[in-house]
């Protein structure tokens, strides 16, 4: 195998497109891996960690492009002399007539009836784009992680004085008007009003509740800072106030992580005076008290159920599982396995859906070590290597540097899922599946291969490898829910209604095989 | 004339799109009008220079 760079000099192409070139390139014969990536000090950093080098390379600077590409040296030849080509898929929109605005103000002259910005660039412009629409009149969506914390604060403090929303920085998801943006799955319209700082979360919540025949009247994200003391739930506080006076709305859920403490106090002070029922979930929390027009829960499907329950749908629409199946289930997974086999490994592409599961091992106890750990839980010293019982998000900030984040690409996780074959010891495997626009066309078809072979790697040492799992999207998403399902299953996969049956499913499995190991 | 909070809930929201094109084309792809601004980091990539040069135009 051969390794070699390719630098364009002050060559600017979006994130996602990089992402996408990367795996294009990447799936072409005789080349084993590929990156595309700005050339910022971060990137260069990792790049160089991974072999690669070159005066080219060297001298790459920020505005730069680098290919980095691993393999035959015919396949990087070929790839390497037709790199303009490659790179000329990105630019613009080729054959158009009309000329794109460069700028938010000369979007809105066009258009003057915008009235959403959704923005997407590096994080060090975000906030400047983000300022621009404010005062161009639009409302924000902000999916740019790394904004400075005082600017999320003097952005949303000008959004307030403007009567707009910031949603962000880090958003991943919203429903809006009928419009999913960003990460988002296709559901219904209906009565359910959501708020939340975690995307994966609201796209699980949303899907559920789909799930179960009803909808959305709309999801409004808030960032993942947004009940920091620093920035005081601004935009929740706003999300909960229009919601409360939309007609379509007839529950107020609020699902986030824990809040600090006085923007906790705020939230519930205010969720305590609204005229509408409410649901709220602070994920790995205790679910504190219900009261009033506030019922809590410490899942997101249990969030879901009371939801559904407030505007008079029955909660069979969304099918618990019965702890004493679970440990049926969970038991006859174990019998199974050898002697050897004991440690779980949870590989997640969705960050919220990773920490509800340590919460939910948590409730028994039980320690797992992760790369983005619930207090009490100890951190993963290498994300990169699993230790023990382990649970990674792998779509944290050092898997996706100059990476495709892994609702996007199953190439990493796949990998990951690999070099976890190969420990002996591995009993369990937990996954997550993210269906909806821009995930993957085919999330399980992406991971199912490694799924198959570590489930043989397994049996060749006499064992019985446990692969347990949940997919979150609908039957309206491009992938399928059923299909996705349906392949799983096919494969032996146990395929669970929720992220957290899952992993409550994986906690039992979890106790019966401490319990047996003190037997031996 | 900016759109309240509670219109944008309730009405048809069209988009300005600034960075990554699938976000745009999505929404395109769902039926909602979406324009695509054609970004590309201001004052050569400076960050610092572009909010200097903002203040000064």
């Amino acid at each position: 195998m051969a390794k070699v760079t390719v630098v364009k000099k002050n060559r600017y192409l979006d994130s996602v497109f990089l992402m996408l070139l990367a795996r294009r390139i990447a799936a072409r014969p005789g080349i084993t891996d590929a990156s595309a990536v700005l050339g910022t000090a971060a990137n260069l950093a990792v790049l160089a960690g991974m072999g690669y080098g070159g005066a080219d390379f060297a001298a790459a600077g920020a505005n730069d492009l680098v290919l980095a590409l691993e393999g035959e040296p015919d396949a990087l030849e070929a790839v390497a002399a037709d790199a303009e080509a490659w790179l000329a898929q990105g630019s613009g929109t080729p054959g158009s007539a009309v000329r794109e605005p460069r700028t938010v103000a000369e979007a809105v002259a066009q258009r003057p009836d915008s009235s959403l910005a959704v923005i997407s660039v590096p994080g060090e412009h975000a906030a400047r784009e983000a300022r621009a629409a404010l005062r161009a009149g639009l409302h924000v969506f902000l999916f740019s992680s790394n904004v400075p914390l005082a600017e999320e604060v003097d952005l949303k403090t000008e959004a307030a004085a403007r009567g707009l929303i910031v949603m962000g920085p880090d958003c991943g998801t919203a429903y809006l008007g009928g419009a999913g943006v960003g990460f988002a799955n296709a559901v219904r319209r209906g009565p359910i009003g959501i708020v939340g700082s975690t995307g994966t979360g609201m796209q699980e919540f949303s899907c559920l509740v789909h799930q179960a025949g009803s909808g959305l009247s709309a999801g409004i994200g808030t960032g993942s800072r947004d009940l920091s003391d620093a920035v005081g739930g601004r935009s929740t506080l706003a999300a909960i106030e229009a919601l409360e006076a939309d007609p379509e709305t007839r529950v107020v859920t609020v699902l986030a992580k824990p809040p600090d403490p006085a923007a906790a106090a705020r939230l519930r002070s205010r969720l305590d005076r609204c005229a509408k029922p409410v649901v709220l979930c602070l994920l790995g929390a205790e679910p504190g008290r219900s009261g009033g027009n506030v019922r809590t829960a410490a899942t997101i499907d249990g969030a879901a159920r009371l939801a559904l329950e407030a505007v008079g749908l029955d909660r069979a629409g969304l099918p618990e599982c019965d702890g004493a199946d679970l440990r049926t289930a969970a038991a006859a997974q174990v019998a199974r396995m050898g002697p050897r086999q004991r440690w779980i490994r949870g590989l997640f592409s969705g960050g919220t859906l990773c920490y509800q599961a340590q919460a939910i091992f948590r409730q028994a106890g039980l320690k797992v070590h992760a790369n983005a750990p619930l207090e009490g839980m100890p951190e993963l010293s290498d994300p990169h290597c699993s230790v023990g019982d382990t649970f990674v998000d792998l779509g944290a900030e050092i898997f996706v540097q100059g990476r495709p984040h892994p609702m996007i690409d199953g190439t990493q996780r796949r990998r990951r899922l690999e070099q976890e074959a190969e420990d002996p010891e591995v009993a369990l495997v937990l996954l997550d599946f993210i269906l909806g626009a821009i995930s993957s066309r085919d999330p399980v078809g992406d991971l199912l291969g490694a799924v198959r072979g570590a489930q043989e790697a397994a049996r060749r040492r006499g064992g019985h490898l446990c692969v347990a799992a949940s997919v979150c999207g609908t039957d309206q998403d491009a992938q399928g829910l059923q299909a996705q399902v349906r392949a799983l299953a096919e494969a032996g996969v146990l395929v669970f209604h929720t992220a957290a049956q899952a992993a409550a499913f994986c906690r039992e499995a979890m106790v019966m095989l401490r319990e047996r190991k003190e037997v031996y | 004339m900016a759109v309240e909070l509670g219109e944008l809930l309730r009405g048809r929201p069209v988009f300005v799109n600034i960075g990554v094109r699938e976000f745009g084309d999505s929404l395109r792809a769902a039926g909602f009008e979406a324009v695509q601004v054609d970004w590309s980091p201001p004052a050569g990539g400076d960050a610092q220079m572009a909010v200097l040069l903002d203040d000064l135009l």
